[in-house]
């Protein structure tokens, strides 16, 4: 007979020897994350809703056009006559919060990962297990250390939420034209200089896909938070689906979608260069017409980007 | 003589895990398949050395799989030579470190790429102006060494422009710009123009050749094309499995091939584009003075079985031709020396560099052939019309040397 591999009660064991000899590090994790959060919350829930509706229609606007601007507008409308904004901003601190985190944490791994190999290999089969492994399963342990309430609700968030931005930046690294790589090599370049100057602008676009995918796995995680008892939309959810409330739990769920939505199309205008280099077009537009009162005609038909990269 | 700008010494390189197993092996003389088969290694550059002289334009030739894209990579250590030096202006690249290699990188050795590898997100002055960045240049001299080097490949006025608005012709020109910014002794250029199509692709030869001749740049240019290496080439280096083939002119090449891979590829060159009136050069067979007598003249003119001669005066300069029909004539009214009237400009002349496109026409139009002329209009010789289609029709002889 094969006996019985104690494996289970190792890792019980590593998590009791954690919370007896770091607990400090944890109520320290803890504190910093409550305070972020509910920093968020309340500048987000204090003025009232039009403020913001205004605020994010206005960034839809400008980072996207005006579909997108409109949709803005009309889903948190929405939101509000359902009488779920406080929730839906509460969800978007948490999102915010661990997507932020969790980005700060992948996207500097990734670009390890892609510069050294022995970093890729390691991380690898890490993030593969994180991907896998059942959220509940280390929602356990995040109520171990940090108790109920919205901070293991984030820690989970962000364990989930790290492994595509880590991977998509590696990538976007590692696609990184060769020869151009090469170029600043060839010209004495040091190794930050190539990175700052040449792979992480040029690998911009799959990173910030990555922090397109860590958002809305974020946003994903949102009703596992609510059962750990983080306030917001994921708390109406788990809160219908108690009391087997249809119309609660629709309308709970309509929100996170159109939440994430506004958040998908909205980040995902980062990742594309015609944006970033329409709005850097704009700001040489107006340097220009300030040098120049009288604008030089052939400049402004000599620049087409701005006109190309619509929509 | 200068010593050599670039010299390169053993050059080898090895990519694979058994690196040591495979040099020894290739030491001894075993071939790139079978080090591969033997230590799964590949030898990419084995054993190849080649000195550049100031203001030359050195060309390495060879197939994809040549080795031709490492070996130019060796040349700045962007791929770490297994084995052999690389010295420019005498100190030996491998034995720096890391700083100093870049310095060098910096300063002495300026690289164009095949698929030009500007930076999409800085502005054609930008990209020009990266080596003179890369240095800590202040913004007013990278402007001005920027704009100096747009100005002299003629981009100056999209300098505001991202390389995404420009042509692939204007692509290279901002790569050749970066180049030349950096105001370095050496270009590395590893085909710079063969992702170009066939019409930009001469300009930006013309280009270069005009660089070349105002700047005089010591060049390393990596091509697969021989029409290319033997228009641009001072010298070119045949390359086949990472070892070198044939080192000469291109006039050497074609006339000498070193073995059955070179001559395949100088069977679809356009020799009259690479042979010159100096390859095809001949002593003339007869010549004659001012003041000869002619009667004489025209003696040696039947037994040589010609109908003119060049007649030279006391510089080898060529006083003119003198035709059969005009000697006999002298001779009967009784002239004793051959003078001006004597005399008709019944000929052709080329300078020696020029190639024989530029003067097929001309051969076998007078009574003399072709005649060669230096700067000061002495002759040097001629090419007399059955030595251009020879030249023309040569199938190169296989293996002529081996």
């Amino acid at each position: 007979m094969i006996p019985h591999v104690p494996l289970g009660q190792w890792v019980s064991d590593l998590i009791d020897w954690l919370l007896d000899a770091v607990p400090w590090l944890f109520d320290a994790i803890s504190a910093v994350m409550q305070v972020l959060v509910d920093g968020l919350t309340d500048a987000l829930v204090s003025p009232p809703p039009v403020v913001w509706i205004v605020v994010f229609t206005v960034l839809a606007l400008l980072l996207r056009g005006p579909w997108l601007a409109l949709y803005t507008l009309l889903a948190f409308l929405l939101v509000v006559s359902l009488e779920l904004w406080v929730e839906t901003m509460q969800t978007l601190a948490l999102v915010l919060v661990a997507a932020v985190i969790a980005a700060a944490i992948s996207v500097p791994l990734g670009v390890l990962a892609a510069r050294h190999r022995a970093v890729s290999v390691v991380v690898r089969p890490v993030l593969d297990s994180m991907q896998t492994t059942p959220v509940f399963v280390y929602l356990i342990p995040a109520v171990f250390f940090f108790g109920v309430g919205v901070v293991p609700g984030v820690v989970a968030t962000i364990l989930f939420a790290i492994p595509p931005g880590v991977r998509l930046t590696e990538l976007g690294i590692r696609q990184v034209d060769r020869e151009v790589v090469e170029a600043a090599q060839a010209f004495g370049a040091r190794p930050g200089q190539v990175l700052r100057e040449v792979q992480l602008p040029l690998a911009l676009p799959a990173i910030m896909a990555g922090v397109n995918q860590v958002i809305m796995l974020a946003l994903s995680m949102v009703v596992t938070a609510g059962l750990l008892g983080a306030a917001g939309l994921g708390a109406v959810v788990v809160r219908a689906v108690t009391q087997l409330d249809v119309a609660s739990g629709f309308e709970g769920g309509l929100a996170v979608v159109l939440l994430a939505v506004f958040l998908d199309r909205l980040t995902g205008a980062f990742g594309q260069r015609s944006v970033l280099s329409r709005l850097r077009q704009a700001r040489v537009r107006r340097g220009r017409q300030q040098d120049a009162p009288v604008a030089d005609t052939r400049v402004g038909a000599a620049s087409p980007v701005g006109a190309r990269s619509v929509g | 003589m200068a010593p050599p700008v670039l010299r390169v010494t053993g050059l080898t390189k090895v990519f694979g895990a058994r690196e040591q197993e495979a040099l020894r092996l290739a030491g001894e003389g075993h071939g790139r398949d079978e080090i591969l088969r033997r230590t799964g290694a590949t030898l990419a550059v084995h054993d190849v050395s080649f000195a550049v002289e100031r203001g030359e334009l050195f060309v390495v030739m060879g197939l994809s799989g040549s080795g031709k894209s490492t070996l130019v990579r060796l040349l700045n250590r962007l791929i770490e030579p297994s084995a052999g030096t690389v010295e420019v202006d005498g100190r030996d690249l491998r034995a720096l470190d890391d700083a100093t290699l870049r310095t060098v990188r910096n300063q002495k050795i300026s690289m164009v790429f095949q698929h030009f590898a500007l930076l999409p997100h800085r502005t054609v002055r930008e990209n020009a102006a990266y080596a003179l960045k890369v240095r800590g240049a202040s913004a007013a001299e990278q402007r001005q060494r920027a704009d100096w080097a747009l100005e002299t490949v003629g981009l100056l006025e999209r300098a505001d422009a991202r390389p995404d608005e420009l042509s692939g012709g204007m692509r290279q020109r901002v790569g050749l710009a970066r180049a030349l910014a950096a105001d370095s002794e050496v270009l590395l250029m590893d085909e710079p123009f063969s992702a170009l199509d066939p019409l930009i692709r001469r300009d930006m030869q013309d280009l270069l050749e005009r660089l070349q001749s105002e700047l005089a740049k010591t060049i390393v240019f990596i091509t697969h094309d021989l029409n290319e290496a033997m228009r641009l080439g001072d010298r070119i280096l045949m390359l086949k499995d990472g070892c070198t083939v044939q080192l000469g002119t291109g006039p050497e090449i074609i006339s000498a091939p070193a073995d059955d891979y070179v001559a395949d590829f100088t069977s679809d060159v356009d020799r009259t584009r690479v042979l010159t009136a100096g390859d095809l050069l001949r002593e003339p067979r007869l010549t004659a003075r001012v003041g000869d007598r002619p009667g004489d003249v025209l003696r040696a003119l039947g037994a040589a079985e010609a109908n003119g001669v060049y007649v030279l005066d006391g510089d080898q300069v060529v006083a003119g031709v003198a035709r059969d029909d005009l000697l006999a004539r002298a001779v009967q009214e009784g002239r004793t020396a051959i003078g001006p009237r004597e005399l008709v400009p019944d000929y052709a002349t080329i300078a020696a560099d020029r190639p024989v496109v530029d003067f097929v026409h001309l051969v076998g139009q007078h009574p003399v052939p072709l005649g060669v002329l230096d700067e000061a209009g002495r002759l040097l010789g001629v090419v007399p019309r059955a030595a251009v289609l020879d030249a023309l029709s040569a199938v190169p002889v296989r293996g002529r040397r081996s």
